[in-house]
Parts: C-alpha cells; structure tokens; sequence
C-alpha cells in the first residue's frame, strides 16, 4: 500500500485484513449476502504497539505448528568434492492462538545460527543476550526467522551423482550416463528427486533408459529432465543411453552442469533442533507441532 | 439483495451483444471489458440510493480510470456521492476524486466541505483518510485549507493521524512548488513540530517530509537525533530506511571522519579515553603499557554520539527486509571506523539468496565496496561463485566481484573457478571471465605468467568468440613485458589466418606492429598477407594495416617500402574517408617530401614512441563517489535529486547541539556521567582556544560552563583541525601519561625552532599556528600543566621534580619507567629500545618533530637504514636515498611514510624534482612529495612522500623526474614495514593470540647466537627488522611484540620464547599469513646472524 509514492504497508498480514483473499466459501457468502472481500475498516494492529498482530483474535483450536526447512546451496565439481556449500534455513510458522500469547523458543543448539534475520516481531535483545526468540507471534502464517549456515564442515551433502558425460569427435553419437545415490543421510530417505541438465546446443535428441522415474528432453529448449522420485539405496536409480548430436558439427566443448532437486523428511540438515516452547500471558493450553525438513536449493554438479 | 439480478434480468433480456453499456449485468465479471461511450447507466446507477449498486458503478468507473478511459465527465454524479455513509463506496470515491479534481475544480470544490467534516471526526481512520484525500486534491484554491489542516492534524490525539499529516506535506510541497517562502516556513514549523513526537509509528514519515521539503535544514535534526537513534529498531521497515539515508547525510555533517585515525583502539573509544584510569586498577605493569600506548595514537576519539548511531543501527543488519540491511550497509560504509565496517559482509552476503533484482543491487554495491575494502569480503569468496542457472548480468557482476576479491593467497582458487567459466555456454559470460583473467593477470603478477599461458591456450579454443577476446585480453598482457614473449606474438601472428573477429585482427596486428623488432622476419610476411586482403577487411582492421606498414617501413624499409606504398595506394582510394586522411596523413610523415620534411625526421618518434601499457581496471572503481545503495550509484550516472553525500568535516561542529534539556530516555544518565568524565577534554580544547585567558583561568570551572551552553568551543575556534589535534592530544596526556608529557615538553622547546614540515604534511591546515606557535604551544604547556595537577593528584609523581624537564629526555624515561612504572619482578631493565619507540611514536602525535631534521633522537628506531634509490652515477649528478621513518604519514594512515634524502653531487643545480607517472599494482598508491623547486650544486634534501603498500611486497615503482631527465626508481618495502606498532597488555595480547590460532599462526625453532642472548639485543634486533611495538610480559624469558598491518589493520603478534640455553621459538600470529611467513622469515635471520 502506497501513499503519493511512499510505501506503508507491506506486511502480508495488514494487507490480508485490508483486502481479504477469495476463498470458496467467502465468494458463497459474498453472493448471498452482498459484502466484498474488502475489508471494512482500516487494520487495527496499525495503531497497536505490535503492528503486525491484530487485536480479538479467537480461535476453538489453539495450536502453533513451526516448520524448520534448510535448503542446500551447493556447487559440487567434475570429481565430485564439493566447492561451495551453505545451507539456507527458513522456519515458517503457522500460528493460530487466541488472545495476546506471548511465545519463547529455545534451540537445543542455537550456536548454529550466525547469520539470522527476523520478523520484526521478534525481541532482538533477547536473542543476543540469550538465545532465545521471545515474540508475540502475527496471526496465521509468517515466516519467524531465516538463517544462513556457511561454514562449510558443517555442510553435509546427503546426495551425490555419478555421471559420465562424453562426446566423441568423429562420431555424432554421445554417451549419457548418470547415477544418483544416496551419501550422509542420517538414516532418511531421500524423496522427491529430480535432475535436470541443459543440454549443449549441439544436441539433437537423447534416447535414454531410466531405471526408475520418468524422463522427458525438450529438443527444442535442450532440457533434459527426470523425475527419480525415491532414492533406494539397494538399487540406485540411473539414467542411460545415447545421445544423437548434429552432424558435421564439431563436438561441443562444453559439458552441461546438473541441477539437482531432493527433499528430505524429519531432517535439517545443519542438525538444528528446537528445544522447547513456551507460552505466556494466556490461560489455555496450545497444540504445538514442529516439523523439518531439508531441500535441494541451487544444487550444482559440474561435469 | 435479490435487486441486483432482478434488474440483470430485466435488462438482460434486451442488451443483445451490439449494444453492450447498458443495462450490462453490473455483477457480473464481464464489467471491465466493455468499452463505455456514454456513462447513462452509471450516472443512474449512482443516483440510485442502494449502495451496491453505486458500488458497482464506481468499481466500473474506477476500472475505466485503470484502463486509461477518459470518466471525467461523470464528475458531478461521483462528487455526489462523496458524503456517502458506504466506507467502501466513499473510498473509491476519493479514488475519483484525487484522479480527476485538478481538471474541474470548481466542481471539486463541493467536496471540500466534507472532507473539513471529516477532519473532525471522532474516529482516527476517518479523519486521516479525509486528510489524506484532501491533500492529494490538486487544487490551489485549498492550500490555505490544506495548510490549516495539516497544521491541525499535527497535533491530532492520534498519531496515526499524525502519521497521515507528515506524509500530507511533501505532497502540498511537490504540488505547489510555487509556495511562496512563507507558506515553505510553515511547513518547516510543522515538520520541526512533528520530528519532536516520540512515537514510532510518525518518525520515519516525518524524516521522509523532512527529505523532500527541507533536508538542508539539518540543524532541525540535532535536538531529535539522539531520539531518532533510539527509536530506529521499532520504526516500520520503510521509516528505518528513509531515517537511515538521513543519518548518514547528517553524521556526515556533523562527526569527524574515524578513518582518518590509526584505527587502533576506536573499537571502544571510552576505554582508550580512560585507559589509564583503568589500567591502574590492573597493576603498574599494565599501566606502563598503557600508558606508553595512549600518546602513540593519534587524537581522534569518536563522538558518543557518533557511536550510538553505528551501534543501534547494527541490529538492523539482522532485518528481514533487503533494503534496510543495504541501507545500514551504506550508513556502515560511509560513517564506520575501519575495523568496523567488516560487519555488514555477512549480512549483504545474506541477501544474496535472495530475488535476481535483489541481488543485481546488492552485488553492484559490493562491487564497490571489494574494491574499497577487500579484506572485508575476502572469507566469502565462495559466495559469489557462480551457477550455471545464474541470469548473464549476475554472473557478470559476481564476476567482477570475484576478480576484485583475487589476491596473491587465494588466486589459485579464483584462476581454477574461472577456468569452470570459461566453458560455459553462455558466450558473454565467457568473454567477461577472459577479460577477469586479464585484470587478474595484471593486478598480481606472480600469475601473470600462468594467466598468459592460458589464454594462449584459448586460442586454440573452437568458438572465435573466444579467441577473440583472447587475443585482446593477450594484447593488453603483454604491452606490459613486451621483451619475453617473442613466441606468443609469432603464435598470434599466424592466427590472422584464421580468426575472422575484427577487433582481434586489429590487435594482432598492432601487436605485431608494435613490437616488430621482436618478429623482424614474420612481421614484413604478415603485412604482405594483409596487403592481400586489404579490401576485404573491416575498417578497424584497415586502419591497423596501415598503421603497421607504417611502422616497418621506418624500421626495415628495405624489405617493406613496396609493400607499404602498396597498402597505402589501396587505402587512398577506400570508400571510409578515415582511412583515405589516415593514409593521407601516414604517407606524409614516413615519406620524405620537400614540405613535410620537419614532420618525417620525427615519424619513428611518432610512432614507435614507448606506450604506456594499459591499466585495466574495475569499471567500479569511480563509482564510490555515489552514495551507496543510491539510484545513481547504481546507474554510474547523477540521478534527478540526488544529493550529493557531503564530506566529513574538517573540524566536528559543536557536539552539544544535540543535548536535549529534559532527557528522557534511558541512556541518557550514562551519558551524562560520561560528559561529566570528559570535562577535563572540554576544557583543555576551551582553555586552549581562548589564548589570552588560558593560562589563569580555572579550567574547571570552565568545564562546566562548556558542557552547557558550549557553542563557543564550535563557533569561536577559529583554530583548525590539526591545531584540534594537538589540543586532544595534550588533553589525554594530562590525564594518563605524565611521564610522557614532561619529557615531551622538554623535547618541545628543543624542537620548535626546527619544526616547518609538519605543517605540510598536516595539509597546509594549521597555517596560523606555525607562526605563533612559540607562544601558543607555551600556554598549551602550562594549561595541561595545571590540568595534570587538578584532575590527577598522583602521589607518585610527586617524586619527579620538575626540573627534570630539562635533563636529556631518553634518560629521564629510563629512569622514570625504572622507578614507577616497571614492576620489579617483571623486567627488571627496562628495554631502552621499546621506550624510545613510543617515545619517538610520542612526539609524532604531537606532530612536532620532523624526522630527518633530527636523526640524532630517531635514529635507532628507524628500521631499515637508508637505501639507495639512485645512484649518483645513474642519475646524472643526483644521489637519492630513502628510509622508512616509521611514523605515520599524516595524510593517510595507511600509507607508509617513506623519507627521500635528495643530494646533488654534479655542478649544476637540478631543478623541478618531482613524481611523474607512477606505474602501481593495483591497490598501491602514492602520495608524491611536493615539488622540490631547486636543488644547488653540493646541497641535499629531504622529502617526505607516502605509499600505500595495501599490505603486501609489492615495489611501487615512479618516475622520479627533474626538469631534463627521468628516472625509473622502485621501492620495495622490507615486510616489517608495512605494519605499525599497537600498545596493549598482556592479556589482551593472550585475549587476540587466540583469536589467531591455527592456519593464522607461524612457528620457527632457532638458536640464538650468543651475540643475541640480552634483553636490550633481542628487542632491539626484532624493532629493527619490523615496525612493532613490545609487550609487556610476565616471564622474563619471553618477548612478546604487536602491530597492525598498515593497510588492512590486521593484528600481527609475535611472540619469542627464547630458552636459556639459546634455544628459542619464533611465533607470529597474523591473519595476513603471507606477511607472517615473511615476517618469521625476516625476523629470524635477523636474530641468528
């Protein structure tokens, strides 16, 4: 929201009471009772001290449901050691408690995070002197802090792909040969894997065998994609067969790099855990949940 | 409401698909996409009294306004409807309204009313909304209403309302940029009355008023700036950006800059201020260490109000919005001492996860900022490493990072990840990491080497793009060292077979031209060639044809005359006119004729002339005049209301401006304890400025009525900063190193007659104070005299009598140090070495002595003795050597300062002696010694010039040039001194070794001759080879030295463990590792031989 240029409210929260987003069933009511999904009045918590929580909020089922999720940025070379590796941490929150709760959050291990950004609701104070995210949280969904791990040891790459990659000068066949497996998992399994690879201009059409999944290669925008799914570390998945390159052209020199996408349950990465929450300043008792999980982000693999 | 489909019904009906205005079903979504011509229906519509159907007219009307339809002509039916009770429809309304009231203004007038009705209405939201419509209501008729209105809402209950009020007046400001002077000074008023409010909700929309209508008005700020500085963590995201640009403007106006300090104890500014007080409680130990510290540094102590700007701004860096975190990066990077400043790499590294627009921004700043301060990026060198997936303009930026980054440690790393580049699919990208390889190549010149021998490789790369920029990149190399690569220039030559590039044809070609007397037999082949396909080749191409012909023909016209008249009658006749005058032009000078004949005898200068290689260079390099995080830095260009960051001031403005009479907020007792502590400061500085009253007056007594009402130490010093200088410095001696300060008088009296160059080197600024200097410096004695008495009645000092002034100074140290501040237990003889070190650090704070005039009292600090610059051989007459002084170079900190002792042995006098054209790596730079104007048969003297060594070995070569001749000399820094001397106590010395354990820390085992063994020996031989400063130490059997490096400010400690025996190990402990491997290095063999 803007005033003559100047921004005012960008807070997703405020601009959700403003104007309230359509749901089924807002629209049902909106047609039978003629209102709008604009909001009434101007949001209360505007005027608050606490700006991003609206005032008379009333829930049956009191629960606050925290979501750590790292990502892995990694670029990992011809060889397969890694060059560059972080981890990007968010924790989401999805909170829905009635009244004013005050929340404190304590980490098993909070000297993890040295790179941190908040949601303003969180005491800065607090969290320098203690270590503890003390904050009245906004209402619904908000994203509590990100984080940023760089210190490279503390990187564990839970995957890693074995390729083979080659083009030969005289012929216009290439060979195409990838293997992904699993490397320090802790134990999980890795779901949800895709690799995707831009392939050189020179390539005309790939004939590939998967052993699980599906694949696809977009010959006109040279994508080549396969959609492993689950990572079975008795049967590895791999992906094999030829590719047809143009012919008369020389031999590209330059090899694709391999995109990698994964997901890992019950597990962050960095080994970040959440001790315990408290509430304080209301009666009742909350439902409270945490999950992790570990994602693939910018995951590179050179060939 | 059953009405509305009713009435879609009934019309639908008849509406076929020709006539699709009326009677259009208002709900449904099909509204937006008809073209109305005539608004019958809305205006019906809107006359209706039911509110949805006036809603849904003015959702049509509105959505016409979206689209760019004209809906002027249903102003009157839309005004009607602004008293209309429906918050939604009045709100799309005054949407109507602030789009079309400047066309019909009379009109718009009827409206006015109701907003005044609104303006008083019980509730918040309703009044401010009513304001902010009034005041984005572009009619002039209602300024004086709108002037009423927002003064009223200024002091509204709410500050909500408030808050509409301070963002109401850049509006009436930008609308009616006509207002008459007097209407502009109310709204100041308003915008001084609001700045005062104490809520956080109007802070940041009050500064943005204050940004646009006056933000030269900055003494506003100073009542409300330490308020502002406190509230900035609870303003919203967009305030705390806007407050922020601000503060930086004002600290800029209002401190002095903190770099221009030895960055050595500013971290903790009160601490330094009171070390000694502190210190004491330690024990006399430490308190000789201190106390020896304090004069070596130089006086700037940083404003408190200065430093609760950077402190409460640092949280801010944890923001989660990217333009807060970019905005303290700036206010950091502009106002943050040194040491300081590296806090915001991680957080501008953070951001990088972010959006591609995020990140274009936040790497073209950090693109800056490497240049700037590498150091303070250099740990997140593989951040911006780049994928493959990265947009082309970000790889290109991270890119130029990388290559900013690239120094002699880590351009192994850097060099392999630019070899990854370099097969990238993305050929722009591939050109820019080429043309990296190249800057690369020729900022660090141990790869230059390997650099080449690469890109040779890329010349047999398939894609000529590649070898292209390849052989541009090799061209600009090897201009640098022509004389080693014959091979390379006859590798390209025989690539102008193949590569069809222009650009590189050219500079084959030139190359070949250039340096032919490399090439003597391929060079003529290659023009016989190109004489072949002369026509066909591109114009840029032509021009370098010829331009080689031109060349071989003055140096082997024999082989090349035919051929040369050849190409030139060729290009007579070409259809570009700029080859038919350049072939015009060259004839004339290379052949000689009957007219030309003056031009021709000098063609070989004209065109083999020695060419200075090229500089490559960041294209970021200028751009740091830019504030940071502007529009206009990012776009290299001055954008429209830019303002231009001012430089810090010369002398700091009065820092009790910004006192506030009722202090209410917490701090503020601790502040007012600290200026309590300060007084001695204020009343030295007040004592000395007032240069009659001085000597009487009771500086106490003085203080307090500083503290007050303190303009007059602003406004009626007319002193300038050095004079400032030298009043802190005095001050802070008067209270911590007594024993200092009475030799130093001693010293002074002895030294003011030979003072004239520290006026120089202060930048000329203290003229007035040379010319009276005996009388003021005088009073400056006797006021901290008395000083020292009232603040500090030591008892021991009672012991000095104060006629020891006059005895020889390094004795009475000696002496001093032996009775009062050695413990006996540690070091039972004091190191003579290490006190004339601070003594000598001593008097360079004062900026009293010159060096050279005085060899006798600095000759055994100096490390390294003199060395020959040029030999009098060599130079014609003139002889110059140089030494290093070790003491700081006034003009920058982080330059060393390096003496040059000119003599003329020849029998004429040379005149102009100066530096001409200096050739630096990147990073280096010199600050030149004024013009030396003559210098008489048989006379010397001496310069002073400082250099920038940006902490490494490099030699900084120049051109030393007197009014005939040139002269090529380089200096070459010994590894010790490129650091300077840092004070501290044992255990803080333990608290940073530490710190620096691991890959930070060198060891070497050595045997100390027996020549080594005594104390005076050993420290005297580590202070000769490197420029630190001794530590004191509990076992006597250790020695322990620290410094900083010059450039960079890195700790370098040493610590030497020597065993009775003779045995002893070396450790030094940096984070400059290759200067610790030389510095052990170094140091070892000056102990063992």
């Amino acid at each position: 929201m803007l005033d003559n240029g100047f921004p005012l409210a960008t807070e997703s929260n405020i601009l959700k009471e403003l104007i309230k987003p359509p749901t089924i069933l807002r629209t049902v009511v909106n047609t039978i009772t003629g209102s709008t999904n604009v909001g009434d009045q101007l949001p209360t918590g505007q005027l608050s001290v606490v700006p991003w929580r609206r005032t008379g909020v009333k829930y049956t089922n009191n629960e606050a449901y925290f979501d750590v999720i790292e990502e892995i940025d990694a670029i990992i070379d011809k060889s397969g050691s890694t060059i560059t590796a972080e981890i990007q941490g968010v924790i989401d929150a999805c909170v829905k408690l009635t009244g004013m709760p005050d929340l404190t959050l304590s980490f098993m291990n909070p000297r993890l995070l040295d790179d941190v950004s908040f949601h303003p609701c969180v005491r800065f104070k607090r969290w320098e002197s203690e270590r503890i995210l003390s904050f009245i949280p906004p209402d619904g969904n908000f994203r509590l802090l990100s984080y940023h791990v760089s210190a490279q040891n503390l990187v564990a790459i839970p995957v890693y792909v074995k390729h083979n990659i080659s083009f030969r000068d005289s012929s216009s066949l290439g060979r195409f040969e990838i293997t992904v497996g699993p490397k320090q998992t802790m134990g999980k399994t890795i779901e949800g894997v895709t690799v995707s690879s831009q392939m050189p201009r020179g390539v005309l059409n790939m004939s590939l065998t998967p052993s699980q999944g599906t694949h696809t290669f977009d010959p006109v925008t040279k994508m080549l994609s396969w959609d492993v799914g689950k990572i079975n570390p008795q049967k590895l998945p791999s992906l094999k067969g030829t590719m047809s390159l143009q012919a008369g052209a020389s031999k590209p020199d330059e090899n694709p790099t391999i995109n990698l996408q994964f997901k890992i349950q019950q597990l962050a990465i960095s080994g970040l855990k959440v001790n315990r929450l408290d509430m304080y300043g209301e009666k009742y008792k909350p439902f409270k949940g945490i999950k992790y999980m570990t994602k693939a982000g910018k995951f590179q693999v050179r060939t | 409401m059953s009405a509305a489909p009713a009435y879609s019904e009934d019309k639908g009906g008849s509406a076929g698909p020709g006539e699709p205005e009326y009677g259009h079903d208002p709900a449904s979504g099909g509204i937006f996409s008809s073209d109305y011509k005539r608004h019958d229906d809305l205006k019906e519509m809107l006359d209706t009294n039911k509110d949805s159907l006036k809603l849904e007219a003015m959702k049509r009307i509105v959505a016409m306004i979206a689209r760019g339809k004209n809906a002027s002509d249903l102003f009157p039916a839309v005004v009607k409807n602004v008293a209309c009770k429906n918050i939604e429809v009045k709100k799309l309304v005054y949407v109507y309204l602030v789009r079309y009231a400047e066309e019909q203004q009379d009109l718009a007038l009827l409206s006015i009313s109701t907003f005044q009705r609104g303006l008083k209405d019980p509730n918040q939201l309703i009044r401010a909304s009513a304001l902010r419509v009034l005041s984005s209501i572009r009619v002039p008729i209602i300024v004086p209403i709108m002037m009423l209105a927002i003064k009223e809402a200024a002091s509204d209950m709410s500050p909500y309302v408030r808050k509409t009020a301070a963002h109401a007046i850049p509006k009436l400001y930008s609308f009616y940029l006509s207002l008459d002077s007097d209407q502009k000074d109310q709204l100041i008023e308003v915008i001084e009355k609001l700045l005062a409010d104490k809520t956080t909700l109007v802070a940041g929309s009050v500064v943005m008023a204050f940004e646009e209508v006056c933000p030269e008005r900055i003494d506003l700020i100073h009542k409300n700036y330490r308020k502002l500085c406190n509230l900035l963590i609870d303003v919203e995201e967009w305030g705390q950006v806007v407050i922020i640009s601000m503060l930086t403007r004002y600290a800029r106006t209002q401190f002095l800059s903190p770099t221009q300090n030895e960055s050595l104890l500013e971290e903790n500014p009160e601490k330094a201020f009171y070390g000694s007080e502190e210190d004491e409680a330690k024990g006399p130990g430490s308190e000789a260490a201190a106390s020896s510290a304090l004069p070596a540094r130089k006086p700037y102590v940083m404003d408190p109000d200065h430093r609760l700007l950077l402190r409460n701004t640092k949280p801010l860096l944890q923001s989660r919005s990217a333009a807060v975190v970019m905005a303290v990066a700036q206010l950091y990077f502009h106002l943050a001492p040194k040491a300081e400043v590296g806090v915001i790499a991680k957080a501008l590294v953070r951001l990088l996860r972010s959006h591609s627009e995020v990140q274009y921004v936040v790497l073209q700043n950090v693109a800056t900022m490497s240049i700037k301060r590498r150091g303070m990026f250099e740990p997140y060198l593989k951040s911006f490493y780049i994928r493959s997936t990265d947009p082309t303009q970000i790889k290109i930026l991270k890119l130029e990072v990388l290559t900013n980054l690239a120094n002699e440690t880590n351009i192994p790393t850097v060099l392999r990840e630019f070899q990854t580049y370099i097969r990238s699919m993305d050929k722009d990208f591939v050109a820019a990491t080429i043309q990296a390889i190249g800057r690369c190549a020729t900022n660090i010149g141990r790869v230059r080497d390997t650099c080449l021998n690469g890109l040779v490789q890329l010349l047999s790369n398939r894609d000529e793009l590649v070898v292209a920029e390849s052989v541009v990149v090799i061209k600009k190399l090897l201009q640098m060292q022509p004389a080693q690569h014959g091979e390379i220039i006859k590798h390209l030559a025989k690539l102008t077979d193949n590569i069809q590039v222009p650009m590189a044809r050219a500079s084959i070609l030139w190359l070949i031209g250039e340096y032919c007397e490399h090439v003597p037999r391929i060079a003529p082949d290659v023009l016989r060639k190109m004489a072949k396909s002369f026509t066909a080749e591109e114009d840029i191409v032509k021009l370098q044809v010829i331009n080689l012909a031109a060349k071989l023909y003055l140096t082997n016209s024999k082989q090349t005359k035919l051929l040369t008249q050849y190409v030139l009658s060729l290009a007579k006749y070409d259809q570009n006119y700029d080859i038919r005058d350049r072939a015009r032009f060259t004839r004339q000078l290379i052949v000689p004729s009957e007219q030309g004949g003056a031009l021709s005898r000098h063609a070989k200068k004209l065109f083999l002339a020695p060419k200075p290689a090229p500089v490559l260079e960041s294209s970021f390099k200028d751009r740091d005049h830019f504030q940071l995080g502007s529009l206009s830095h990012l776009l290299n260009a001055k954008a429209t209301g830019y303002q231009e960051l001012p430089d810090w001031p010369e002398e700091a403005p009065d820092p009790s401006v910004r006192n506030v009479e009722v202090p209410e907020w917490t701090k503020c007792s601790n502040r007012e304890k600290r200026k309590e502590k300060e007084k001695p400061f204020y009343s030295d500085s007040e004592g000395e400025s007032g240069p009659t009253e001085s000597a009487d007056s009771d500086p106490e007594s003085e203080s307090e009525s500083d503290s007050k009402s303190s303009s007059e130490s602003g406004s009626g010093e007319s002193s300038s900063e050095s004079d400032n200088k030298d009043q802190d410095e005095d001050g802070e001696k008067g209270r911590s190193s007594e024993s200092e300060h009475s030799e130093e008088e001693g010293k002074k009296r002895k030294m003011k007659k030979r003072k004239k160059v520290p006026e120089g080197q202060e930048g000329g600024s203290s003229s007035d104070e040379g010319s009276d200097s005996s009388s003021s410096s005088s009073e400056s004695e006797m006021t901290s005299e008395t000083e020292e008495e009232q603040v500090e009645p030591a008892s021991w000092r009672k012991k000095t009598p104060p006629s020891s002034k006059s005895a020889p100074a390094a004795k009475e140290i000696s002496l001093l140090d032996l009775e009062d501040f050695t413990p006996p237990s540690v070091q039972p003889v004091s190191p003579p070495m290490a006190v004339s070190t601070s003594l000598a650090a001593d008097l360079e704070g004062l900026t009293l002595t010159d060096s050279p005039l005085v060899p006798s009292l600095l000759s055994p600090v100096l490390g390294v003795g003199r060395q020959e610059l040029l030999h009098r051989v060599a130079g014609e007459g003139l002889a110059v050597d140089y030494t290093f002084s070790r003491q700081p170079f006034s003009g920058d900190p982080h330059m060393v300062s390096v003496h040059i002792h000119f003599s003329n042995s020849s029998d004429t006098p040379i005149k102009g002696l100066h530096v001409g054209a200096p050739k630096l790596p990147a990073g280096i730079s010199i600050q030149e010694f004024p013009e030396i104007e003559s210098l008489a048969p048989g006379e010397s003297a001496t310069a002073v010039m400082g250099i920038n060594f940006c902490d490494s070995t490099q030699a900084a070569n120049f051109q030393l040039c007197t009014q005939t001749r040139q002269f090529y000399v380089s200096i070459q820094p010994p590894v010790g001194e490129l650091m300077a001397p840092v004070f501290m106590s044992e255990n803080e010395f333990k608290k940073e070794q530490g710190k620096l354990m691991g890959m930070n820390e060198i060891t070497e085992k050595l045997t100390l001759p027996d020549t080594c063994r005594s104390d005076h020996v050993v420290v005297q031989k580590v202070t000769a080879t490197a420029n630190l400063g001794r530590v004191p130490c509990g076992t006597s059997d250790e020695y322990r030295f620290a410094g900083r490096t010059l450039t960079s400010g890195s700790l370098v400690l040493l610590t030497l463990d020597a065993q009775p025996a003779g045995a002893a190990q070396l450790t030094v402990n940096s984070e400059k590792m290759v200067i610790g491997t030389m510095l052990v290095k170094d140091v070892v063999q000056a102990l063992t031989q």
